[in-house]
């Protein structure tokens, strides 16, 4: 099934919750949609599922209107943060649920219903399990039996909303790897909402990384980290540094080295490079290239270290280093520190056709 | 529980929030059918009725020695024995809570039996137990003490009436109190009645304030277990009630009304003046 | 329940002394007239008592009070669903203006609620002269009563659903409905079994003030034996009439209502741990 959603916005009083969404998800697909909280990533998710309406856009499944069906007509799989699960229903009856209420026409025998529930119960490796109450199961049991039911009804689309949010964090890698699993077995296109992203790059085919309403970037957890397109894309993938800058044609001036810039910035002038600690490398020659810094702190175990370094300005710089690496340093230590590469955000565009005065090295 | 919950700063465009559950209308239709002829316009009338004389006419019909009588009796006498529920009910609730006993759970029960006991029943044993031949009037009577027919009647009725509201507004919050509360303060070196005082009772004030409003709006307007054993004689033990049911038997629809709305306000007032002490408690325990 | 404070056995004077006061109390206020009905209902005899059941006003009394129950309570019953349903699981504005409404009536004094009809069809009421003119007769007449104890009534059933649904929240709704299931279905199969035991609990109150309503029912009835007449009124007419046998052995029969009552309540509430504790709640 591939879903196409086109122009998509939906306010909420004076709220923008989406503010013209387009992506497409192909058959047999596993996005994520990522963002912080406000970035309309569960807005988008409730109009997929048919409980929110829109009030722009179109959305496509196979070529069809979705939104011109009722939630109850659309044959989505939906997993509730919660996961809403019938409290007064065995697991058993929960997951037959979708079935049961079929019009008789329609309805599966009722011994097809027991063995398709039972075929539920062992792909969600919750076998055993059908005659308990929710309330009678664990978090990550409860996560299972929702995904079984929503997965009964052979959904076009199975839809998850921050289904490892009430779960700790040991129970969330495991279930992690079976969502993953689940997946590639039934083979449904599937569209997980979540705020974690370690948890969104390590499930995706392709990430959908949403802000403000919009849609920042869409590509592979590769591309993402690879080239982000906008320093918000660099900040909420993962750990960053900052400082001061200029940039001309692409390049990040800094005192004593230059970096190149990632991402869609073209403007030159002055303003912020955001990079990583792992694309931070230092330098004990004192002949070096770079940026002269005094390190602060070291901290972490195994292969990767962290090293707290201050700048003369004051601004501060962590770097992360493989151990071997990390051993020819200490605490007080003057170094230089180079930069592999940089996102950058200018903030004080130079007037056009007059290229900013360069830094004392260029 | 509300996940998926629209996002932050969600605020309904329309009077209603749009939801795909099915059947709003239906159940909203007959909600506010339901409401409006059973509720809304049986009260409509009787705000509308008192003023067909102006507002003299209402004035009027309460100012007369009678019914100031009768208005004073129901609700200071609901007043008096609020208070004394507020004392008991707590004593009660403390003990089914805190102590093991043969026959507890029983007692628990036996409780909520003035909520189930229709009210001329209580009525009706209650003014035969405290008249003068009655097991306890017949006792009380050598020591100059009338119950029936008095004044002190309706305080007793009252008592029976109201004192389930204390004991249930109370009990949860007692059972819910945590124990290491007491323990940490007996720790601190509070002696009993200190604990009891500065660590158990502000916990319990909401609940007993809430209890007091409940028990009292109930004994204001309480008319079947109190007519029997009150002997009603006018300006002295008859209540504000039996004075609409008199006029009403006259015809004076207006003066019924009158003494009706009059009572609807000084009910509010007390609703007013409790929920006022609640915010002040609140305010005061910093939260 | 973290911290729930268990009793614990009494080993002291202090405790012991707390105990027999307030068993005390109970016994002065509660027990002492419960037991004063039923001593004055058999006080001449279990033979004058059962004669007391074979007066064919008190048997009309009787069969009025069921009839009445059985109209007010089922539709207070569709009230506190509907009005539940609409306020527990939909969002819209002046819902605390509805929910104040539906209050309301526990603050009015049974006499106003009574009150308040005669205002509307009594002789002289708002549509007092209409009816009378088309020969309708609401007050002094069974539709009075049954209106009556609808208002006294009205809110116990939605007061025992409404706090109940709107904890739950409509996610379970939700869910039934993107797997297909449609309005009714839902309704019956997922929101009505989650409610079942508060939705019994406030049809058993509401069953209990229904049949033992005095003071509206007194203001609307006019008293006419053998045709307006509800137990407690008819209690209360033998009272008046110094046929205490006949008074109290009717109040037996509405005393004896009332334990049921308890004991169905405690019942029922057991029954709605146990299922809490499986997973539904009461």
């Amino acid at each position: 099934m591939t879903l196409t959603v086109d122009g998509i916005a939906k306010r909420f009083g004076r709220f923008p919750a989406l503010a013209g969404v387009s992506l497409e998800a192909r058959d047999g697909e596993f996005l994520t949609l990522l963002g912080p909280s406000g970035s309309g990533k569960t807005t988008l998710l409730r109009v997929l599922a048919g409980l929110d309406k829109p009030d722009r856009g179109h959305v496509l499944l196979d070529g069809a209107d979705f939104l011109a069906m009722s939630a109850r007509e659309r044959r989505v799989g939906l997993v509730f943060q919660q996961y809403a699960l019938f409290r007064h229903m065995t697991v058993a009856r929960n997951i037959a649920f979708g079935l049961d209420v079929r019009p008789a026409s329609s309805r599966p025998h009722r011994s097809v219903i027991k063995q398709r529930v039972e075929e539920l119960l062992a792909l969600a490796r919750i076998e055993g399990l059908g005659g308990r109450y929710p309330a009678q199961l664990s978090g990550g049991q409860r996560q299972r039996v929702a995904v079984a039911r929503a997965l009964a009804v052979e959904p076009q689309l199975l839809l998850l909303d921050e289904p490892f949010g009430a779960l700790d964090t040991k129970v969330r890698k495991e279930l992690r790897a079976e969502l993953r699993r689940i997946h590639d077995a039934t083979g449904v296109t599937t569209i997980l909402v979540t705020h974690d992203q370690e948890e969104a790059m390590a499930l995706a085919d392709r990430v959908v990384l949403m802000n403000l309403g919009r849609i920042e970037q869409i590509g592979t957890p590769e591309e993402l980290d690879a080239s982000p397109a906008s320093p918000f894309a660099f900040e909420f993938l993962g750990e960053v540094n900052r400082l001061p800058c200029q940039v001309v044609d692409g390049v990040a001036l800094f005192d004593g080295f230059t970096a190149p810039t990632l991402g869609e910035e073209r403007q030159a002038g002055q303003g912020e490079a955001l990079f990583r600690p792992s694309d931070v490398r230092l330098d004990a020659a004192p002949t070096a290239d770079g940026l002269p810094v005094r390190i602060v702190a070291m901290g972490g175990r195994g292969a990767l270290r962290s090293v707290e370094c201050q700048a003369l300005s004051g601004h501060r710089v962590s770097a992360e280093l493989p151990e071997h690496l990390a051993g020819q340093f200490e605490v007080g230590q003057r170094v230089k520190l180079t930069v592999r590469r940089v996102v950058a955000k200018v903030t004080n565009p130079s007037p056009a056709e007059r290229p900013a005065p360069l830094a004392k090295s260029a | 529980m509300v996940a998926l919950a629209p996002s932050i700063g969600a605020r309904p465009a329309a009077w209603r929030e749009p939801s795909p559950l099915p059947g709003f209308h239906l159940a909203f239709g007959f909600t506010l059918t339901y409401v409006g002829v059973i509720i809304l316009l049986p009260l409509a009338a009787l705000v509308a009725r008192p003023w067909e004389h102006g507002l003299d006419g209402f004035v009027a019909a309460i100012v007369q020695p009678r019914t100031l009588a009768a208005l004073r009796l129901s609700f200071v006498a609901a007043t008096m024995a609020a208070l004394v529920n507020v004392v008991l009910g707590l004593l009660i609730a403390w003990v089914l809570c805190r102590y093991e006993f043969p026959g507890r759970r029983v007692v628990d029960a036996l409780v909520d039996l003035p909520f189930a006991l229709p009210t001329a029943v209580a009525g009706i044993a209650l003014a035969s137990l405290y008249g003068p031949n009655g097991w306890i009037g017949s006792l009380l009577e050598p020591l100059g003490v009338k119950v029936a027919y008095t004044p002190l009647g309706v305080f007793v009725a009252l008592l029976a009436v109201g004192l389930p509201f204390v004991v249930r507004a109370v009990q949860p919050v007692l059972q819910d109190l945590d124990a290491g509360y007491e323990e940490a303060a007996k720790t601190l070196g509070a002696t009993a009645p200190q604990s009891l005082w500065r660590v158990v009772m502000p916990a319990l004030a909401p609940a007993l304030i809430t209890g007091f409003a409940l028990a009292f709006a109930r004994g204001a307007g309480e008319y079947g277990s109190v007519i029997f054993i009150a002997g009603n004689m006018p300006g002295v033990s008859e209540i504000a009630p039996l004075v609409i049911v008199t006029r009403l038997e006259q015809y004076d629809y207006a003066g019924a009304a009158s003494v009706g709305v009059a009572m609807l306000a000084l009910s509010l007032i007390a609703l007013l003046i409790t929920n006022a002490a609640q915010v002040a408690l609140a305010r005061r325990g910093g939260r | 329940m973290i911290g729930t404070v268990a009793p614990r056995r009494i080993e002291s004077a202090g405790p012991a002394v707390l105990v027999l006061a307030a068993l005390a109390w109970l016994a002065l206020l509660i027990g002492a007239p419960m037991a004063t009905v039923f001593t004055q209902a058999l006080s001449k005899g279990l033979g004058a008592f059962l004669d007391a059941f074979k007066e064919p006003d008190g048997l009309a009394a009787i069969r009025l009070t069921l009839l009445v129950a059985v109209i007010a309570v089922p539709l207070n019953a569709a009230f506190g669903l509907a009005a539940a349903w609409s306020i527990a699981k939909f969002n819209f504005r002046g819902k605390a203006v509805l929910l104040t409404l539906i209050d309301l009536p526990l603050s009015l004094s049974p006499v106003v609620s009574g009150l308040v009809w005669v205002l509307l069809f009594g002789a002289r009421g708002w549509f007092g002269p209409m009816l009378d003119a088309g020969g309708i007769k609401i007050i002094f007449a069974v539709p009075g009563i049954l209106l009556g104890t609808i208002l006294v009534t009205v809110p116990l059933v939605a007061r025992e659903l409404i706090p109940l649904m709107a904890e739950q929240g409509a996610d379970e709704e939700l869910a039934a409905t993107t797997l297909g299931s449609g309005g009714w279905t839902t309704f019956r199969r997922v929101t009505l079994p989650n409610v079942r035991w508060a939705l019994l609990h406030g049809v058993l109150l509401s069953n209990a003030r229904a049949m033992g309503e005095f003071g509206a029912v007194s203001v609307l009835s006019g008293h006419i034996r053998g045709l307006t007449e509800t137990l407690p009124l008819h209690v209360e007419a033998l009272y008046n009439d110094y046929d205490f046998v006949g008074a109290f052995a009717s109040a037996s029969l509405l005393a004896g209502l009332a334990i049921v009552t308890l004991v169905a309540k405690t019942a029922l509430e057991r029954a709605g741990r146990v299922a809490a504790a499986k997973g539904s709640a009461l």
